[in-house]
């Protein structure tokens, strides 16, 4: 199947000249939700300002189930909803109309079973009527939500949907976007909260000084996750790991006083005792043992940091 | 044509007026009264006719035409300028409507609302002062256009104002002297004669003239001029709106 959203290649410099996208290429497959991980200034917002038609592309492409954002934007938008980071509303309007608004917008005639399975699904049902000025500002994202869905989307952007969000708010997005997913709408989300993206992900993309760095299925990450390294510290120090220790999955560090051992946590047997009982057996004395977890924070932190180191 | 985005528009900005309608409606009606008795009862009780029309009548078109001018650009500039200030245009921006939908939805609701107004100034009118009116079908299209003109014109300003005072700026420094000058309140025969030369520059002198042909069938310039300035007048804003467009020009970055 084609990808519901291609991005090739986009690249954005803002009339200043600085450049906010160096040329961007991301496929995302209908249904999934991809999680874009990036700090504060790493070009998320500008990603989907330029897929949305808030901003202009420099260069690069980017269709939306084969419909490109510029020749065919008409379609390509009536496909998507934003949910924008910032709240923007008009405050003395009234919650129901402004989601009628949204729809007739993008082109959906007036269907009120459908605002109004959209509002109760956002638990705004109740406050149908009120001005949104009335509105406390978690409510006030749930009515972004629902204008972004009025129009029923089939590819959802959200910008930091969570961001300044109470834990319970939070869990109801999440949740939303599960609900989302089982109408098989695409989600695309942005934060910077790694649980985040663990907690709702199928893919998680980091980006950061607007490059994407990597994107992969979260699964396997968390398998990095899953990863454990023991550090062997030794009394002498070695040029090679030694014959006997050849079986196991070893490395040593660079000034040579320590073996590294890496390990599945999940599996049944982690083989450490053996290890340790070989590593005696070929005559090395321990200083010390020390475990180590990588985490998907480990991850990120490393790549955006080698990334920092390249292009400063 | 994306008609469904022209109408949320159009209702969405109607609901607006609407919901403010006693603000909307009494500070124009109050102040024309207020003209009717300066203008029309003290200092027209001095004037008594102009070309054969009693002045407290002949000022009404002039007040009309003041009144429908500001109402326009006002409208359609807080109409457009207000999502760009609170960041709702982001909605306007991502939704698949072209330029010329936003201008026919936010264009087409000032000047309505601009129309409105007329109106009820006219209806006002008719309670200090006698008024037949001999061209209505040339007063109609004469309102309409200026009305639709004059939100296209407020609509680029909008567009164009980087905070509230620009956007009061224009219509305080440049339209209201125009209008005030334009003929409103005399018959540019009243003028010596340099002044009618510099009002010749007058485009607003062209609107007021040709509208007040259709209430009296009097006029300070030939009708045709009147029509073929309004038409300059739409065409150039067209061209303007047209021009930002294509370019993205304060809206697209
Ligand atoms: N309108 C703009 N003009 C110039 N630079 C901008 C503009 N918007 C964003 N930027 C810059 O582009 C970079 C990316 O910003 P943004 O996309 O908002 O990042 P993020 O959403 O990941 O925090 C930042 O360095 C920001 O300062
Ligand atoms: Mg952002």
């Amino acid at each position: 199947m084609p990808p519901i959203l291609s991005i090739q290649n986009l690249r954005k410099a803002y009339s200043g000249g600085f450049e906010a996208l160096k040329g961007v290429s991301l496929d995302i497959e209908e249904g999934e939700i991809i999680a874009l991980l990036g700090p504060n200034g790493a070009g998320k917002t500008t990603l989907i300002s330029t897929v949305c038609g808030i901003t202009m592309p420099t260069s690069g492409t980017v269709s939306v189930a084969g419909f490109d954002i510029l020749t065919d934007y008409r379609q390509a938008r009536s496909l998507i909803g934003l949910v924008p980071q910032e709240i923007a509303l008009e405050p003395f309007e009234r919650v129901i109309n402004t989601v009628r608004f949204s729809r007739g917008l993008f082109g959906k005639g007036r269907k009120d079973a459908a605002v109004e399975d959209i509002l109760k699904r956002l638990s705004l049902w109740d406050k149908r009527d009120n001005q949104i000025r009335e509105l406390s500002g978690g409510m006030k994202r749930r009515v972004l939500i629902a204008k972004a869905l009025a129009h029923e989307p089939r590819v959802l952007f959200l910008d930091e949907p969570t961001a300044g969000v109470d834990v319970e708010l939070r869990k109801d997005m999440w949740d939303i976007v599960e609900q989302l997913r089982a109408d098989g709408v695409t989600t695309i989300l942005t934060t910077h909260y790694i649980e985040e993206a663990e907690a709702i992900a199928d893919r998680v993309g980091v980006i950061n000084k607007g490059e994407i760095l990597l994107v992969e299925d979260k699964d396997k990450l968390m398998a990095r996750m899953g990863q454990k390294q023991l550090d062997v510290q030794l009394t002498t120090q070695l040029d090679a790991i030694p014959e006997a220790l050849a079986g196991y999955d070893l490395a040593l560090s660079q000034d040579g006083w320590t073996l590294v051992y890496s390990y599945d946590v999940n599996a049944e047997r982690t083989g450490i005792t053996k290890l340790l009982t070989d590593v005696a057996n070929a005559g090395l004395q321990l200083r010390d043992v020390v475990t180590r977890q990588s985490s998907l924070e480990d991850i990120f932190v490393s790549l955006v940091h080698e990334n920092a180191e390249v292009t400063v | 044509m994306n008609w469904s985005a022209i109408s949320a528009i159009y209702v969405f900005e109607m609901t607006r007026f609407f919901r403010t309608l006693a603000q909307s409606l009494i500070s124009p009606v109050l102040s024309t009264s207020l003209y009717f008795v300066v203008f029309g009862a003290a200092i027209g009780s001095r004037i008594q006719e102009v070309d054969g029309v009693s002045y407290g009548a002949f000022i009404v078109p002039g007040l009309i035409m003041l009144t429908v001018m500001t109402q326009s650009i006002s409208n359609a500039s807080f109409g457009i300028y207000f999502p760009k200030f609170i960041g709702t245009i982001y909605e306007l921006l991502s939704a698949p409507v072209s330029f010329l939908e936003i201008v026919m939805g936010y264009v087409g609701a000032a000047a309505t609302k601009a129309m409105f107004i007329g109106v009820i100034i006219l209806i006002t009118s008719f309670f200090f002062v006698d008024i037949e009116i001999a061209h209505p079908l040339a007063m109609i299209l004469f309102l309409v256009l200026t009305c639709i003109s004059f939100a296209l014109f407020g609509f680029i300003i909008g567009i164009w104002a980087g905070n509230f005072e620009q956007l009061q700026l224009v219509p305080l420094l440049i339209v209201t002297p125009l209008v005030f000058l334009g003929g409103s309140f005399y018959s540019i025969s009243m003028l010596p004669p340099v002044w009618q030369t510099i009002s010749m520059f007058n485009p607003v002198v062209y609107l007021i003239s040709g509208f007040r042909w259709a209430f009296f069938g009097l006029t300070d310039v030939p009708i045709l001029t009147s029509l073929i300035a309004i038409a300059g007048f739409t065409t150039l804003c067209l061209g303007a709106v047209w021009w930002i467009f294509k370019s993205g020009w304060r809206i697209r970055q």
